[in-house]
């Protein structure tokens, strides 16, 4: 979704200055980016928004628009209409209900001021499992992984290893699944990493993968998944089961019954069960929050040159090239933190693992 | 607000691609390639440990080649030595073998030929008295066989022999 407002964006840095900076360049990218008129009210209040004053735009609902989730997929706007993959909406409330979000009022279902579906009767939000954008680029995404991967080791299953150097996919995915191989080695021990391995690769990858898919500006990219608190909280509590579900005898004496002064006994499990849930939460957060403000900061970017274009030429080109040139910086950056990110995510995890697997001296 | 609540559709299916995808990954993914990764990693150190062992022992071999090759060369230097004296030696005995024998054929030969000799000579000595007594008999018998050139002859006789102590 912010493929087409990056191409404007370099249009308008090519011609800056000129008076194309006009509420016509002006108004597609905003309508591009605001949800069309037929689809749920997530947008209402934009719809109302920009209907009342053009030259008003509200950043506020297009980033949160951008980084948030929706029931259709959309992708960009052509020749003043939506171009979108509709998405099955689908609500468990007594019995099952799929339907698309343009029919949702048809089976009696409204949308909510956060445009999230609900009965339309009574109100309630019902249980949702719809397929929406977020569900779809996860989906897309898991399977490119699992594709990219089981090629992989279909490399290494038809062709010796000892004898020959990967070549082509097998030795692009080696390094990175090498590396935190090697990282699981390091932090949980020689003894029993190879039962950790697979999943601190598959975390790494996973998260490596969708980073760099959000950034993509462009469908199948775009979509803010390891920018969305679910995402980040069922990947951290798979690695909270993974450490507390296997962890050694030494390590629940360590929690339950540490070596202490007898005054610190009662005190310490608190603090140490305390611990061992943030471990979980801080994770959540650290991943969620780093790709969100990165997502954020480069639409904060992008929206610059379309709040200032009603100041004249003169000052909107040269913000276009100034924002054009920080969200060249931030683009580049946003790529650095999104290995950094999913590297951290596997790290942590691998050592809190490591944490787990202690074992008496 | 919106941002921070986990929202239950996007949660369970989560969980449900994300496990999927794990299980899967977990079986015919990840522990494949590690596992062949590591075989290999396994396998260059062995190699480089074993690269290494042979290069001392390479380096063993020399020392120990270079030791064969000397003694080889000490034991060449001996050998050929020896073969010089034996071959003096040979030739030295095979000398004094041929000169002894050749002395003793030559004494032999020296023997023989005086015998030789000293028989021809008797030979040739009988056969000159044989000659000479029968020449002289025939002399004798020619000039004597009248009385007159006997008296003569003995006349001649006479005067020699009283002319011979004249002359010796």
């Amino acid at each position: 979704m912010i493929g087409p407002m990056l191409i404007s964006l370099v249009l308008l840095a090519t011609t800056a200055g000129g008076d194309t900076l006009s509420s016509a360049s002006l108004r597609d990218p905003v309508r591009a980016n605001a949800p069309e008129r037929v689809s749920p009210p997530t947008s209402s209040v934009i719809l109302s928004d920009s209907e009342e004053s053009e030259e008003n735009i509200d950043i506020a609902s297009i980033i949160f628009e951008h980084i948030g989730d929706e029931y259709e997929w959309h992708i960009t706007q052509w020749k003043g209409k939506p171009i979108a993959i509709p998405l099955p909406c689908i609500v468990i409330d007594n019995g099952v209900h799929v339907f698309t979000a343009h029919h949702a009022a048809e089976n009696g279902y409204a949308f909510n001021e956060n445009g999230k579906l609900i009965n339309a009767a009574s109100g309630e939000r019902p249980l949702d499992l719809s397929i929406t954008k977020n569900v779809l680029a996860l989906m897309m995404s898991s399977l490119l992984l699992l594709v990219i991967i089981l090629l992989t080791a279909r490399w290494y299953r038809e062709h010796d290893a000892l004898e020959e150097a990967p070549t082509g996919l097998a030795a692009a995915m080696e390094p990175l699944v090498m590396m935190v191989h090697n990282m699981a080695r390091e932090n949980i021990g020689e003894a029993d990493y190879r039962k950790y391995s697979p999943y601190l690769c598959m975390a790494f990858l996973w998260i490596l993968f969708n980073n760099f898919l959000g950034i993509l500006p462009f469908f199948p990219g775009g979509a803010n998944l390891t920018g969305n608190i679910a995402i980040t909280l069922v990947l951290a509590l798979c690695t909270f089961f993974t450490v507390n579900l296997t962890g050694t005898r030494h390590y629940y004496k360590d929690i339950f019954a540490p070596d202490v002064p007898v005054f610190l006994k009662p005190i310490m499990p608190v603090i140490e069960v305390f611990s061992a849930l943030m471990k979980p939460v801080s994770l959540t957060i650290r991943l969620f929050a780093n790709m969100l403000a990165g997502h954020i900061m480069i639409l904060s970017m992008v929206c610059i040159i379309f709040i200032v274009a009603k100041y004249g030429p003169l000052l909107s080109g040269g913000m276009t090239v100034i924002s054009v040139l920080f969200g060249v910086f931030l683009d580049a950056l946003e790529c650095l933190v999104a290995f950094i990110q999913a590297y951290v995510f596997t790290m942590l995890s691998s050592i809190y693992i490591g944490l787990a697997r202690v074992h008496e001296e | 607000m919106n941002l921070v609540t986990p929202d239950f559709g996007l949660l369970f299916w989560m969980v449900v691609i994300f496990g999927i995808v794990f299980f899967l990954l977990a079986k015919f993914g990840f522990p494949i390639i590690t596992d062949m990764v590591d075989k290999r990693s396994a396998k260059i150190a062995q190699s480089l440990k074993d690269a290494d062992e042979i290069q001392a022992r390479m380096a063993a071999w020399k020392v120990e080649q270079a030791r064969m090759l000397e003694e080889a060369r000490k034991e060449q230097s001996a050998i050929l030595k020896e073969a010089t004296e034996t071959k003096a030696r040979i030739v030295a005995d095979a000398k004094a073998q041929a000169k002894e024998e050749a002395d003793k054929i030559l004494a032999e030969a020296r023997v023989q030929i005086e015998a030789e000799k000293q028989s021809a000579l008797a030979d040739v000595r009988r056969e000159v008295a044989l000659l000479s007594v029968q020449v002289a008999e025939k002399v004798l018998r020619g000039e004597l066989s009248d009385d007159g050139n006997q008296r003569a002859f003995i006349d001649k006789l006479v005067d020699e022999a009283n002319q011979v102590p004249l002359n010796s």
